[in-house]
């Protein structure tokens, strides 16, 4: 049992890591706007499947138009996550401006109906998009970036099993960073972001500085959405295949993470979204072989929710929030 | 009053009008049809949204393309045929819903469906109280004809059969030893996975693993990581074409050569979509025949294609079948009643003398419970990424 | 207008506008069989008797007429009767537990979207102890005849009302948009746990479900039927419906609405949080666990796939629909939505599906009315939230007499407190 473990560890981490990073980056969508509206926007998820979905029409338009086969994949891929990030952007603004603005005053409770019933609606016009273009939902763009880079663990560990990365999952890995560092610089160090924090602080002595809030609560969808479909692009990348319904658990498991990481708090939302692929993998490769089969793989969603209940239920700000939240 | 009394009576009455609009609509065929009594109706039961949409439309499709070739026929007799598909969405209450919908309409004298046996079994409780004749395109479960209800018959082979015979053909066949056993959670996934496992231990291989996976997920790595570590030499999968394709296409991307089975539930053009070339050296048990192997069988997905511009699934031809033997019963039932519209336990009676229809992927005879003796199960190969597979065994019972 | 400020009050007249409304679809429904509106118009009447200005007794009187012997009656004239009695007997279902979630979100305000949770622990106690299911892990006595039905009813309600204290405890610590996301995440562990509790010991036999669930039966007389089950449910639902009344407007349902509008306040005016908030939990939970059972012994087989997170947000659009607070609103609510699900959808996707097979016209398959239930839902959940948050019946609350109550104040000192909790309510 523990020689299994041993042995997969190396696979099971890379694999968690790509998880993990797909995780933190649409945890951070929901940290900035739960941040500056204290908002569970529900609709994030479907916003990252929605990105997915534009991507791999684009890319299934390239490869047909023959650019793909001219182009080198990495210029395709950054064309593609350019276009849908900035369509996905603008689809969180028109989000914002349709379901939430004028509930701004409302309960608590009226937002996020609002904002599940969004949610739904996405999905279901994905769906009748795909379907009518395509007979069935389920879509599946053209194979990149699928190189096989072998890992010799074994030489570093004798008891470890050697593990592989698909180039794709590099690509992924990288480009989280490279966003996830580019947000932190904009929050903390440009002025829109100073502004973006001043409104988070307090809305109303913002306005009194002479933010204008509803361009800032505007700017914040669009990056969170941006970053949520340019994630929805590297998902359709790495996994290949996507259906109209993958946004709304792993939305629920991205929120998980947020509040992990301490909700509202960027690099909580990193740290949180990592450690959650990371146990999740964990769980899903070994919990059968634990237990000797009582719990199947099936349970780690059980655990990923227990973990949720736990932390909120006892320590609401996040495992990271406070020592993240000094360093700010 | 106030105004927000009297937006609501406004409101309501606005929902209420679009309910009655909505079924306006529906009184006008029920009228339309109701002048000429001899009207026969038959239901298709499938889900025709959600995940395995694919399959279900194929079922209906194939079906409907049998009714528009008997209309002619039965227009002779001096009835009109009419096809009413209904879309169980993969849901048992839905289904039960509809059952008892099309039970009410004494026009419906047979229903072809469903593809889910969780949706069969429930729903089948209600035809057996209306005496409707189901005839099953797709159900492998075999709780489907066990519980001894007069009114189910089946024309597929049940997960009994199915799941030894992918066993003897895994271990007969291609010598393996160590099996890997992975399941959707779903009731058909659970049904397969179990029966293969069974067979697989009788038969003297050693199961090293048993693992469930969860539908609508694209992340497998955690089993294959499980896979990579235990090492066996073959891995079979009980549940639909969406997970199955991208367990192997991970999986091969790990470098896992080993070959792969799955149940008749992965039969799917999607599958090779999903999986691409890994699809290779992947086999498939079905309880459905190769349909383009026959003269007949060509023709049938020629027809099929130029009517709905698409091609066959492999249940397609399971449905026609299904639409054919309910109509050869209904109109032996018409013969035997002096050519007037039979009764609903007429047409039972008659669908249970049914011993040699001749269809196009199988032949069909009843036995007592309702299950085909001629039964049997295909196994497929993909040597190529093209679907389907090429026919490489076939066990019958 | 002059015709519909008439109608507001005049009684006799909407005594006769009723009586022919009644009298005319019920006919219709006789005559006309097969005709799906005519069945809908005869419900429709419950939702005109209340909006005429009869006393309430009045009001109970014929609702009650309607619905037991009315409506069973001229339905069951022809062969539609069983699947009207289908449809009916869903919304009974649908309504009672829409009552019961009205109580967490309407009345208490928590917001719960694992809701369902409750309907399956109601399903699963009966479904395991009216099949051999049982023997798994208890002696060699099962399955229990359907003459237990009864208890069971009973034994149901009480272990979905345990479940929501259980999940209630812990769950309350947290507020608002939190609580939302972990009821959602215990809807689905309870889900994701009955799926897979075929192992170590078969509880629940999995994914394969439960088949061949007893159906009860009292003095030997087995309940089988739609229209068996419809008088059941409506037994069942009047209950719910007089519990639900009588809370309301008690020391507990002021309470809840007291702690929904604002919580420090609440407890400053001597509510116990804790014990206000469970009771929602464990009063909502109970009312889906009853109709849980129902559901197991008519359908007779259960899975896991009838407990999903959709069905949950179904129920949470009944109630916002019909107007969160409201009971009167949340019976609408549910009795739309149902009917939309169940026979409207269904009929309007055939006769699209028919037109389309004669060429009529030729509308995509994707865009199907039935597979159009989440978009409907959606567009309902963010119409509503934006445009009419309280639903289609608002929500009321009795209107005192400041004066009066003050005057009755003096004389009895125990009604003092409840007066303050009402002025905080007020406020």
């Amino acid at each position: 049992m523990i020689e299994h473990i041993i042995s997969t560890l190396p696979q099971v981490l890379i694999d968690g890591l790509a998880l993990g990073a797909v995780y933190a980056i649409i945890a951070l969508g929901y940290t900035m706007v739960y941040g500056i509206l204290e908002l569970i926007n529900f609709a994030h998820g479907e916003i990252f499947m929605t990105g997915a979905f534009i991507g791999t029409a684009l890319f299934i338009t390239l490869s047909g138009l023959g650019f793909l086969a001219v182009m080198p994949a990495l210029l395709a891929l950054l064309l593609v996550l350019i276009v849908t990030s900035i369509l996905t952007g603008f689809l969180g603004v028109g989000i914002e401006r349709v379901a939430y603005r004028p509930l701004r005053k409302a309960p608590k409770l009226i937002t996020l109906i609002s904002a599940i019933g969004v949610s739904f609606l996405l999905q279901d016009l994905v769906r009748f998009i795909t379907e009518l273009k395509k007979g069935n939902y389920i879509l599946t763009g053209p194979s990149l970036f699928t190189e096989q880079i072998s890992i010799k663990a074994s030489s570093i560990l004798s008891s470890f099993a050697d593990a592989q990365i698909k180039s794709s999952t590099i690509i992924l890995v990288v480009t989280a960073i490279v966003m996830m560092i580019g947000l932190d610089y904009f929050v903390n160090r440009t002025k829109w972001g100073m502004a973006m924090r001043a409104v988070a602080q307090d809305r109303d002595t913002a306005s009194l500085m002479s933010i204008n809030v509803n361009k800032v609560i505007s700017l914040t969808f669009f990056l969170g959405s941006a970053l949520g479909g340019a994630t929805g692009v590297l998902f359709a990348v790495q996994y290949g295949t996507i259906d109209p319904y993958i946004g709304f658990i792993l939305g629920l498991k991205a929120f998980t993470a947020a509040v992990l990481g301490g909700i509202g708090n960027i690099r909580g939302a990193m740290v949180g979204g990592l450690v959650l692929g990371l146990i999740e993998m964990f769980a899903a490769a070994n919990l059968s072989v634990i237990t000797s089969n009582v719990f199947t793989a099936e349970y780690k969603d059980v655990f990923a929710f227990i973990i949720l209940i736990i932390v909120l239920i006892y320590k609401p700000e996040g495992i990271f929030g406070k020592a993240v939240a000094e360093k700010v | 009053m106030g105004i927000k009394k009297y937006f609501s009576v406004l409101g309501s009455t606005a929902l209420l009008m679009s309910l009655m609009v909505g079924c306006g609509g529906n009184d006008e065929k029920e009228t339309g049809s109701s002048k000429d009594s001899k009207v026969i109706k038959i239901a298709t039961q499938s889900p025709l949204s959600g995940g395995s949409a694919n399959l279900g439309e194929s079922i209906k499709l194939g079906a409907q393309l049998k009714l528009e070739e008997q209309k002619k026929a039965f227009e002779d007799l001096g009835f009109e045929l009419q096809l009413v598909p209904y879309d169980d969405q993969a849901d048992p209450k839905k289904g039960v819903a509809n059952a008892q919908l099309i039970g009410a309409d004494a026009d419906y004298l047979g229903l072809v469906g469903h593809l889910n046996s969780g949706v069969a079994i429930p729903s089948s409780e209600i035809y057996e109280k209306n005496n409707l004749l189901m005839v099953s395109p797709a159900n492998t479960a075999v709780d489907v004809t066990e519980r001894g209800l007069k009114t189910v018959t089946r024309i597929v082979a049940r997960d009994d059969l199915q799941g030894p015979a992918g066993a003897q053909y895994a271990i007969e066949k291609l010598g393996a030893k160590k099996i890997f056993v992975i399941q959707d959670k779903t009731a058909y996934g659970t049904g397969l996975a179990d029966a293969f496992k069974k067979a697989a231990e009788e038969k003297g291989a050693e199961v090293v693993g048993y693992e469930g996976v969860t539908i609508g997920e694209k992340d497998f790595n955690g089993v294959i990581n499980q896979l990579l570590s235990k090492k066996p030499d073959f891995v079979f999968f009980g549940g639909m074409y969406t997970e199955f394709g991208l367990i192997v296409k991970q999986a091969r991307e790990k470098g896992l050569e080993i070959p792969f089975m799955g149940g008749d539930g992965v039969d799917s053009s999607t599958l090779v979509e999903i999986a691409g070339d890994a699809v290779k050296n992947v086999y498939y048990t079905s309880v459905a025949g190769d349909t383009k192997a026959t003269e007949e069988g060509k023709k049938f997905a020629e027809n099929y294609k130029s009517k709905f511009g698409k091609e066959i699934e492999s249940f397609s031809a399971y449905g026609y079948d299904a639409a054919g033997v309910l109509l050869e019963s209904i109109k032996n039932a018409i013969e035997a009643n002096g050519k007037k519209l039979p009764t609903r336990e007429q047409v039972v009676s008659e669908a249970k003398k049914v011993q040699d229809y001749q269809g196009i992927v199988t032949k069909v005879g009843f036995d007592d419970k309702g299950d085909n003796t001629y039964a049997e199960v295909y196994i497929y190969k993909f040597n190529e990424a093209k679907y389907p597979g090429s026919l490489d065994g076939k066990v019958s019972k | 207008m002059k015709l519909k400020e008439l109608l507001n009050n005049n009684t006799k007249l909407q005594a006769v506008t009723l009586t022919l409304y009644i009298i005319v679809s019920s006919a219709a429904l006789y005559f006309s069989q097969k005709s799906v509106t005519a069945f809908l118009l005869v419900l429709a009447s419950i939702l005109l008797l209340y909006l005429t200005k009869f006393n309430n007794k009045v009001k109970w009187g014929i609702g009650l007429l309607v619905l037991v012997v009315i409506l069973p009656f001229t339905a069951s004239q022809g062969v539609a009767y069983e699947s009207y009695m289908e449809v009916a007997t869903f919304v009974g279902i649908y309504v009672a537990m829409a009552i019961g979630l009205n109580i967490v979100v309407g009345m208490a305000g928590l917001l719960d979207l694992g809701f369902v949770a409750f309907f399956a622990i109601g399903s699963y106690t009966y479904a395991i102890f009216a099949t051999a299911q049982a023997n798994n892990f208890l002696p060699d006595i099962f399955p229990l005849s359907g003459s237990w039905f009864w208890l069971f009813l009973i034994i149901g309600t009480l272990f979905a009302a345990i479940a929501g204290i259980l999940l209630g405890i812990p769950v309350l610590r947290v507020k608002g948009d939190y609580l939302a996301i972990v009821t959602l995440g215990f809807g689905e562990i309870i889900r994701i746990v009955f799926n897979n509790l075929d192992k170590p010991i078969n509880f629940t036999n999995g994914a394969m479900g439960i088949a061949s669930i007893a159906p009860p039966s009292i003095f030997g007389f087995e309940f089988v039927q739609s229209s068996q089950f419809y008088f059941i449910v409506l037994g069942i639902l009047l209950f719910v419906i007089f519990a639900v009344k009588r809370l309301e407007f008690s020391k507990i349902g002021r309470s809840w609405k007291a702690v929904r509008e604002n919580e420090i306040a609440a407890q400053a005016m001597g509510i116990h949080l804790v014990r206000t908030k469970l009771m929602a939990f464990a009063v909502g939970a109970s009312f889906s666990g009853a109709m849980g059972v129902v559901f197991a012994a008519k359908q007779t087989f259960i899975d896991p796939t009838s407990f999903t997170l959709l069905e949950s947000i179904t129920i949470l659009v009944m109630v916002l629909l019909g107007g969160m607070g409201s009971v009167p609103g949340v019976i609408l609510g549910a009795a739309v939505m149902t009917i939309l699900n169940l026979q409207v959808l269904t009929e309007v996707t055939n006769w699209l599906g028919q037109l389309n097979m004669q060429g009529v016209i030729s509308i995509p398959d994707a865009l199907s009315p039935a597979k159009m239930q989440r978009m409907i839902f959606g567009l309902i959940l963010v119409l509503f939230a934006i445009y009419r948050p309280q639903g289609l019946i608002p929500a009321k609350n009795p209107v005192f007499d400041e004066e009066k109550l003050k005057a009755d104040d003096l004389n009895q000192n125990e009604e003092k407190v409840i007066t303050a909790q009402q002025s905080v309510i007020d406020a």
